[in-house]
C-alpha cells in the first residue's frame, strides 16, 4: 500500500490521562472521567503527523496485564494479537512506580513500547522530578514527557510514535530479571514473577524519580478532611448540597427568560402558519402539540441540565468520586454488593443509561447484575428540571429561595440511595445471592479540574444531546399527545378516556389518570414527563394558555393538586421504570429481556409502594 | 529483626510496616501482586473511611483502598 496506516495501542494503569492523550492527540471529544474502567470498551481514533496516519486504539485502563478481569483480557488480547505496530503506555509522573508495573507487563509482550510519561505539570507541582533521560537509557526504549490537558509534549510524542513504526530501536534487553523458578509451586512462580518485576519497577523509580518526602501532603490532608469519620459524610452531603443549590440557583433566569421568549411566539407562530394557509387543525398541532413541547424542554428542562451536569464532570475532573466510593463502600459492602456499585450510582445521577453502561466496571456477574438492577433508582440528570420544579412550586415557597428547594433535593437524593442500598441487599438476599467479592479501589491523586474546557464542552455536548432529543422524542410526543387530546370520538378526547381509565390506578397512588399518561409518553425520554403532563391538563380545558413556571402552580391546583400530590408525584418520578435508552442499554448489557423487565419492574413496584403508602399516611392528616 | 507477623487489617491508622507475604489467593491475590503489595513492599495505613472500612494504604507510591476483609489476606511484620 503507498498510504500506510499505523495502529497505535494505547495502554496505561486507570486515572494517569490516558483518555485525555487519545483525546488530544485525535481531536475526539470522548468524555474522560476519574475512575477505573471508564474506557470499557475499545475506542479508536486517528489522526495524521507528517503525512503518516494513524489509528490510535485506546484500551482500557488496568493495573496488569495478568490479572483475570475483563479489561485486562481485552486489553492483553489486543496486545498479543500483534495488531498493533507500536505500543504506547501511558504513566503518571506523580505515581510512576506503580505505572512502571503494567509498562514492563507491556514490554514483555510487545515492541516497539513508547512510553509517555503523563501529568509532568502536577508532579512538578508537588516537587516531584522525573529524569526521562535515566529512565529512557535504563528502559532501552524511547520517552516522552507529556502534560497532556495543557497540550505540551504532545509534538514530541507524535514524532517518537513515528520514530517507532518507522525507524523502531532494536528490541531492548529483557527488561525485567527473574529468579529461578524452576522447582516452585504455582503459586510461589506467581509470587517470585509478580516480586521481580514490582523489584525491578522499584528500581527504575529510585534512578529516575525524586520524590520530596512532602509530596503527597495536600492529597492526605484533603483526604483526610473529606473522607474522616467526622467530616467525610457531612462534607459529601454538603458537596452534592452546593451542586445542587447553584443548579437551581444558576438555572432560575435563563430559565425565565427563555420561557418567556419561547413561549410567547406561540401565538405569533401560529398566526405565521395560519397565514400561510395551513389547515387551522394542523396550525394548532404544530403549535400547540410541538412547538410547545419543544419550547418546554428546551427553557424549563435544558438549564438545570447544562449547570448540573458541568459542576458534576468538575468534581468527577478533581478526583472526588472515588472518595465517594470510598466512604460509602461499608454500605454497600453490608449489602452484599460490590464497593465500585457506587461509582456507577454516581455516573447514573449523570445519566442512568451510562451508569447501566458503566457497570462493566464490576468483574463479578452477580454484583454487576445488582449494580445494573438497581441503577435506575438513583434520579438522572434528566429527570432533575422536573423534581426541582415540583420542590420550588410545593415546598420551597414558589422560588423564594433556591436553599430550600436544594435541601430538599438533596433529600430526595438521599432517599434515593437509601433505597438503591435496601434493593441491592433484597437482592442479594434473594435471587442474586453471594458474598460481596473483594476488589481495592484507587484514591488517586487530587487534580485541579480544567474549569474552562469542561464548562465549554459539556455545555456544547449536553445542549447537542438535549436538544437533540427534544427534536428527536419531544417534538413527535408533543404531537401525539396534541392528537390524543384532540382527536374526540363519540365527544371524549383519547386522551380523557386514558386518563379515566388509568385515573383509579393513578388515584390508588396519589396522582391521577393524566400523571401515569404523562409518564408512560415520556417513556423515550425523562425531560418529557412534565410537558406532556401540562399539555394534557391544559387540552383538558381548566386553562388554555400558559405563561411559563410562574404559573405551574396555577394549572396543577386547578387540576386537582395538592402538596399530597406533589410529595407522591415527586416519589414516582425519583422511581418508576427507566427511561428507553435505559432500558435498551440494559437489554444490551445483560443480553436478557428477563433481566430487562426485572429492571423497569423493580423501580417501578418500589414507586408504587411508596406512592400508595404515602398517599394513605398522607390522607390521615388534617391539612 | 523482626518480632513476628500481622495482618494488614490489624495495622493502626498512621502505622507503617512491610509486606511478609500474601496468604489470600485467587483473582484477588493477583490483583493485589500488580498494585504492587509484594513481599518486602512498605506499607503505611493512612486512613479509615468513616464506618471504619476500608482502609486506605499508602503501597509503592500509590493510594489503594481495601476492605479489612481483603487486607486481612496480606501478612505483615510486626507483633
Amino acid at each position: 500500500m503507498d498510504d500506510p496506516s499505523y495502529v497505535v495501542a494505547l495502554a496505561g494503569n486507570p486515572n494517569v490521562g490516558k483518555s485525555t492523550v487519545f483525546n488530544r492527540l485525535t481531536s475526539l471529544h470522548q468524555h474522560t472521567g476519574n475512575w477505573p474502567g471508564k474506557t470499557v470498551a475499545t475506542a479508536r481514533g486517528a489522526f495524521t503527523y507528517q503525512g503518516a496516519a494513524f489509528t490510535l486504539v485506546d484500551l482500557p485502563g488496568t493495573y496488569s496485564l495478568a490479572a483475570r478481569g475483563a479489561e485486562e483480557a481485552v486489553a492483553r488480547d489486543f496486545l498479543c494479537s500483534g495488531q498493533a505496530d507500536a505500543t504506547l503506555v501511558v504513566a503518571d509522573a506523580t505515581c510512576l512506580e506503580r505505572n512502571l508495573i503494567l509498562l514492563l507487563q507491556v514490554m514483555e509482550r510487545t515492541h516497539p513500547v513508547v512510553l509517555c510519561v503523563n501529568l509532568l505539570d502536577e508532579a512538578e507541582k508537588k516537587g516531584i522530578r522525573v529524569d526521562l533521560a535515566a529512565l529512557r537509557s535504563a528502559l532501552g526504549i524511547p520517552v516522552v514527557g507529556t502534560a497532556a490537558r495543557g497540550g505540551r509534549g504532545l509534538a514530541a510524542l507524535q514524532a517518537a510514535l513515528l520514530d517507532a513504526v518507522r525507524r523502531p530501536l532494536p528490541p531492548p534487553p529483557p527488561p525485567v530479571a527473574y529468579p529461578d523458578l524452576t522447582g516452585l509451586s504455582p503459586q510461589e512462580r506467581e509470587d517470585a514473577a509478580a516480586e521481580a518485576v514490582v523489584r525491578r519497577a522499584a528500581a527504575l523509580a529510585a534512578k529516575a524519580v525524586t520524590v520530596p518526602p512532602q509530596a503527597h501532603r495536600w492529597d492526605r490532608r484533603l483526604d483526610r478532611l473529606l473522607t474522616s469519620r467526622a467530616a467525610g459524610l457531612p462534607a459529601m452531603l454538603l458537596l452534592l448540597g452546593l451542586v445542587l443549590w447553584l443548579t437551581i440557583a444558576g438555572a432560575n433566569v435563563p430559565s425565565a427568560f427563555l420561557s418567556d421568549h419561547l413561549l410567547a411566539l406561540e401565538g405569533p407562530l401560529g398566526r405565521l402558519l395560519a397565514g400561510a394557509g395551513l389547515p387551522p387543525a394542523l396550525c394548532s398541532a404544530l403549535t400547540e402539540g410541538v412547538y410547545r413541547t419543544v419550547a418546554w424542554v428546551v427553557s424549563v428542562m435544558l438549564p438545570p441540565m447544562l449547570i448540573f451536569f458541568p459542576l458534576f464532570t468538575l468534581l468527577e475532573d478533581a478526583g472526588y468520586l472515588p472518595r465517594v466510593a470510598f466512604n460509602l463502600d461499608h454500605l454497600f459492602c453490608r449489602c452484599g454488593a460490590h464497593g465500585r456499585q457506587s461509582l456507577t450510582m454516581c455516573m447514573g445521577l449523570g445519566c442512568n443509561a451510562c451508569g447501566v453502561m458503566g457497570c462493566r466496571i464490576i468483574d463479578s456477574p452477580r454484583e454487576r447484575l445488582i449494580a445494573v438492577l438497581t441503577n435506575s433508582l438513583v434520579p438522572c440528570n434528566g429527570r432533575f428540571p422536573t423534581l426541582i420544579a415540583l420542590l420550588t412550586v410545593f415546598f420551597a415557597g414558589g422560588g423564594a429561595g433556591a436553599f430550600p428547594a436544594a435541601a430538599l433535593l438533596l433529600g430526595a437524593i438521599v432517599l434515593s440511595v437509601g433505597v438503591t442500598l435496601l434493593v441491592s441487599r433484597l437482592l442479594s438476599a434473594t435471587i442474586l445471592k453471594g458474598a460481596p467479592s473483594a476488589f481495592s479501589l484507587e484514591l488517586p491523586p487530587y487534580r485541579r479540574p480544567q474549569i474552562g474546557q469542561v464548562v465549554v464542552r459539556s455545555l456544547l455536548d449536553r445542549t447537542l444531546f438535549v436538544l437533540g432529543r427534544a427534536a428527536a422524542v419531544a417534538a413527535p410526543a408533543g404531537l401525539l399527545i396534541w392528537c390524543l387530546a384532540n382527536a374526540a370520538p363519540g365527544g371524549v378526547s383519547l386522551l380523557a378516556r386514558c386518563g379515566a381509565f388509568l385515573d383509579p390506578l393513578g388515584r390508588l397512588m396519589g396522582l391521577d389518570g393524566c400523571i401515569l399518561m404523562a409518564f408512560l409518553l415520556g417513556f423515550p425520554a425523562n425531560e418529557i414527563v412534565m410537558p406532556i403532563l401540562l399539555m394534557g391538563y391544559l387540552s383538558a380545558g381548566s386553562l388554555t394558555q400558559y405563561a411559563g413556571l410562574g404559573q405551574l402552580q396555577a394549572v396543577l391546583t386547578a387540576n386537582g393538586w395538592t402538596w399530597h400530590t406533589a410529595v407522591c408525584m415527586v416519589l414516582f418520578t425519583l422511581f418508576h421504570f427507566p427511561c428507553a435508552a435505559t432500558c435498551l442499554t440494559i437489554r444490551r448489557e445483560t443480553g436478557s429481556l428477563r433481566w430487562t423487565l426485572l429492571a423497569a419492574a423493580l423501580p417501578l413496584a418500589v414507586g408504587f409502594l411508596l406512592c400508595a403508602t404515602a398517599n394513605l399516611l398522607l390522607g390521615f392528616l388534617p391539612f | 529483626m523482626t518480632t513476628g507477623y500481622q495482618t494488614l487489617d490489624r495495622l493502626p491508622v498512621g502505622a507503617v510496616s512491610t509486606v511478609a507475604a500474601l496468604t489470600c489467593g485467587g483473582d484477588l491475590r493477583r490483583r493485589l501482586l500488580d498494585l504492587g503489595f509484594v513481599p518486602g513492599s512498605t506499607v503505611q495505613a493512612l486512613q479509615a473511611a468513616p464506618w471504619g472500612d476500608p482502609v486506605a494504604y499508602a503501597v509503592r507510591g500509590a493510594v489503594i483502598a481495601l476492605r479489612r476483609r481483603d487486607a486481612s489476606g496480606i501478612s505483615i511484620y510486626g507483633k
